[in-house]
């Protein structure tokens, strides 16, 4: 029996040492899904806060300056003004009208400071003739 | 052509379940009528699926538009080799492929399996309820035979909307393949670990049975995994090829789980012990295979891979329920015929260091299906919708791989029941001062990062090991048979492939890990450079030479010529590109890479600057990494020589590893004639 204490023990110190890792990974990146709405009525308290959002990239509103790139991202008639100076280069599919997801964090001027961006381009094929109201779209495969 | 289509997935539909129904009442009563009645099922489903199959090809390839699939995912533009894989390329046409597969892996089976026996039966009726799912979801949910003509005035259509520019790439034709090679093989031992427990068979007849089988399939589904990585590195232009993402996620989570089945079957094998836990792996395995499929499909979690929102869901979290339900009940009104035969005796022992190995591969399953299903769990507990970043995945799976790295270094040289102190030190004394006189050099030469230098001594460490096995095993022949030192070598690979097969697996991993660690040392630098302007990367000297307009039918765009020299030495130019694709409208950027052994240097091409004057270069430059795809083609490699039948089973006794153990895994599985 002595060798299942021991390989009870051993097992106890494996998954207690990852359940911290992972603790530690987790509160480092735990980060808010928000609506715009959301946002607009969190005012204040969002500011700072690990946070992730998504919307409809207006057409017309890409902007590079100054090492990073302004944009406004629009749910539900609200809007919101991003800008990214992360390091990575934007995706393929990020332009206007493309469904945009925006990691990072509210900046106190109301400016969200996003560090990741992640985009789908759902609408691409939707004002095209001969396509049937109500047809799959489909993006990117397995 | 679309009424042929429709018709067969019903039927195969209809016949899958009375298949199901057949097998299960002729197994249950051992009619032998009943039973051979559903293997000729199995084979007109076959033929039902391959029918409905061909139909949805051929109307890609004849470009017959009035498909609302292949309206939606090719154009008549398109290389015909693309309009063939967008059979796989959007959501219906790819749980058709699914549903050939699983068919043909079924039909395989039963061809395999003439004689009656009470297995089979079980077996046939555990693919046939899988395949009668994915039927139901193709011929009822997500038919790729819906016409757009039907009753709604439209008469024509001229030209459909074209397969996604990021995906016309060779590696993109094969990795969705090469995946659900993987994804849906599995269905096949989890088959036989059923069919063995409805059967109320004792003993491991079914892990004979499936050996093979389960690792072609774990073959499949790595390969299909690293083909995506190497996708990824090449085409997305951020010089990734791994972003935990969800859906990359699901695919590793039963490759993971078949990781630790693979080798915990050894201990049945040789110990008859672990019976409970593999049949429970090769369930994990069969359900978060269909999971995976089911975050790729369903949109419940969101991810740059997933096909649309679909109605989907549902139906794959009712066939889940019902899979986990009927599982759970067949282990535990059948515990009594999983007892183990014996019990661990040591800590230090080769039992100990296979449940070390599945108790981390099941963590790191956990710990990935926890971070990736988080969204939905923090949404259904807390009311607010959360996610976890790439960073959550690092701190769990790099101390957690690393770990496993070093268990690949010591579990095959520790003796089975107990290793004496004397064997560690005989196998172990010289690759652990190597590595640690390697770690210590590169502290010296400036290498300060922990994790960098602790994989790098126990890449080290597991080769060496490896290497004294091939070694010493190849000089005991040699002294037998007078041959060179390489011969030798390939005789012992051939006397037991599936050990040595194993540790060319291992050294792929070794080298794999080589090249995931060189990512600790990346540079990256954003330059805007106008023509004739240099910028420095590392030791670079990257110059704009010039920026050409490109123009074709597919696409316009513009060539950055960036010529790349090494301490003024030039090493000559790089063409990142710029597209921008006229059908559709999405522009694409075409890295430029400069591969190397030692590191890549690889150029993105953003774009141009506010004032048109200068181009925006995104520069990195990624040490080691050429070591991953080195690494995977040597895994593959390993992987089939384990598949090779071992030549004279009985005489691969070549003293590797001391009088300790005899020999290693399972001659005894090999000796005994098996059908897969």
């Amino acid at each position: 029996m002595k060798v299942y204490w021991r390989f009870a023990a051993l097992t106890v110190v494996i998954v207690g040492t990852l359940a911290w890792l992972a603790a530690g990974g987790f509160n480092e990146t735990k980060t808010y899904y928000k609506t715009i709405a959301e946002l607009d009525q969190m005012g204040a308290s969002a500011i700072g806060k690990r946070l992730r959002v998504a919307g409809d990239v207006e057409a017309g509103s890409i902007a590079r300056a100054g090492g990073g790139v302004r944009f406004v991202l629009r749910q539900e008639q609200r809007t919101l003004r991003v800008v990214y100076r992360g390091t990575a280069p934007l995706p393929d599919t990020f332009r206007d009208g493309a469904q945009a997801i925006a990691d990072g964090r509210m900046g106190s001027d109301g400016v969200f400071q996003a560090t990741k961006i992640q985009a789908k381009c759902a609408s691409k094929y939707e004002a095209e003739p001969g396509r049937p109201p109500g047809a799959p779209v489909r993006r990117a495969g397995l | 052509m679309e009424n042929l289509g429709s018709i067969s997935l019903l039927v195969g539909f209809c016949l899958s379940l009375y298949a199901v129904a057949a097998s299960a009442a002729g197994g249950w009563k051992r009619n032998a009528f009943l039973v051979e009645s559903s293997r000729r099922a199995v084979y007109a489903v076959w033929v039902l699926v391959t029918a409905a199959s061909a139909a949805l090809v051929g109307a890609l390839l004849a470009d017959d538009f009035r498909f609302a699939y292949v309206a939606s995912n090719s154009n008549r533009s398109l290389a015909a080799a693309y309009k063939f894989a967008a059979w796989w390329g959007g959501q219906e046409g790819s749980l058709l492929f699914w549903n050939w597969v699983l068919a043909s892996y079924a039909a395989l089976v039963v061809r395999l399996r003439r004689t009656h026996d009470a297995l089979t039966p079980w077996v046939t009726a555990t693919l046939m309820a899988t395949q009668g799912f994915f039927l139901l979801l193709n011929a009822f949910v997500a038919s790729p035979f819906r016409m757009l003509a039907v009753g709604r005035g439209i008469t024509e259509v001229p030209d459909g909307t074209g397969l996604n520019p990021l995906l016309q790439h060779w590696a993109m034709i094969i990795h969705p393949p090469v995946l659900y090679l993987g994804y849906v093989g599995f269905t096949v031992p989890f088959a036989f670990a059923v069919a063995s427990l409805a059967a109320r068979q004792p003993g491991h007849e079914w892990i004979h049975l499936t050996r093979r089988w389960t690792i072609v399939t774990w073959l499949f589904q790595g390969g299909g995994i690293l083909l995506g990585a190497a996708w990824a590195y090449a085409v997305l232009g951020w010089g990734g090829y791994w972003g935990w993402d969800p859906v990359e996620n699901a695919s590793l989570l039963p490759w993971l789980t078949a990781t630790a089945f693979l080798h915990s079957v050894m201990m049945q094998e040789r110990r008859g012990m672990m019976k409970i836990w593999n049949v429970v792996l090769i369930s994990c395995t069969f359900l978060l295979s269909i999971l995976g499929t089911f975050l790729t499909r369903s949109g419940v979690v969101s991810s740059v891979h997933a096909f649309g929102k679909s109605p989907l869901g549902s139906y794959f979290v009712v066939f889940l329920g019902l899979a986990l339900a009927v599982t759970i009940y067949l282990i535990l009104s059948r515990l009594e015929y999983l007892k183990p035969e014996a019990r661990l005796q040591s800590v230090v022992s080769r039992e100990s260091s296979f449940l070390l190995n599945g108790l981390i591969l099941l963590l790191v399953c956990f710990a990935i299906l926890w971070g990736t299903l988080y969204p939905l769990i923090s949404e259904v507990f807390s009311g607010e919708k959360m996610t976890v970043g790439p960073p959550y995945f690092n701190r769990v799976n790099i101390p957690a791989g690393l770990f496993l790295l070093l268990l690949t270094g010591i579990g095959p040289l520790v003796a089975w029941r107990r290793a004496s102190p004397d064997s560690l030190r005989r196998n172990f004394l010289w690759p652990l001062a190597a590595a640690l006189v390697l770690a210590a050099g590169l502290f010296a030469a400036g290498v300060r990062h922990p994790y960098a230098l602790v994989s790098f001594g126990l890449c080290l460490f597991v080769t060496w090991t490896i290497g004294s096995e091939f070694y010493r095993g190849a000089r005991a022949i040699q002294a037998r048979t007078r041959q060179n030192l390489p011969a030798a070598a390939v005789e012992l690979a051939r006397r037991n492939t599936r050990r040595h097969g194993g540790y060319i697996v291992h050294l792929g991993v070794v080298l794999m890990f080589v090249g995931f660690t060189g990512s600790a040392f990346n540079q990256e630098a954003t330059v805007e450079l106008k023509p004739a302007a240099q910028a420095r990367l590392g030791h670079y000297e990257l110059r704009l030479a010039s920026v050409r307009p490109v123009e074709n039918e597919n696409y316009a765009g513009q060539t950055a010529l960036v010529e790349v020299s090494q301490n003024g030495r030039p090493l000559g130019s790089l063409r990142p590109e710029r597209r921008l694709y006229k059908s559709g409208g999405q522009t694409t950027s075409n890295v430029a890479i400069r591969r190397g052994l030692t590191e890549d240097l690889y150029l993105n091409f953003a774009g141009l600057s506010e004032d048109n004057q200068r181009a925006v270069l995104q520069a990195y430059v990624f040490p080691l990494v050429s070591w991953i795809w080195i690494g995977s083609v040597v895994l593959v490699l390993g992987g089939c020589i384990c598949l090779v039948p071992s030549a004279k089973p009985g005489h691969s006794r070549t003293g590797s590893g001391g009088a300790e153990s005899p020999h290693p895994e399972g001659t005894r599985a090999e000796a005994r004639p098996t059908r897969h």
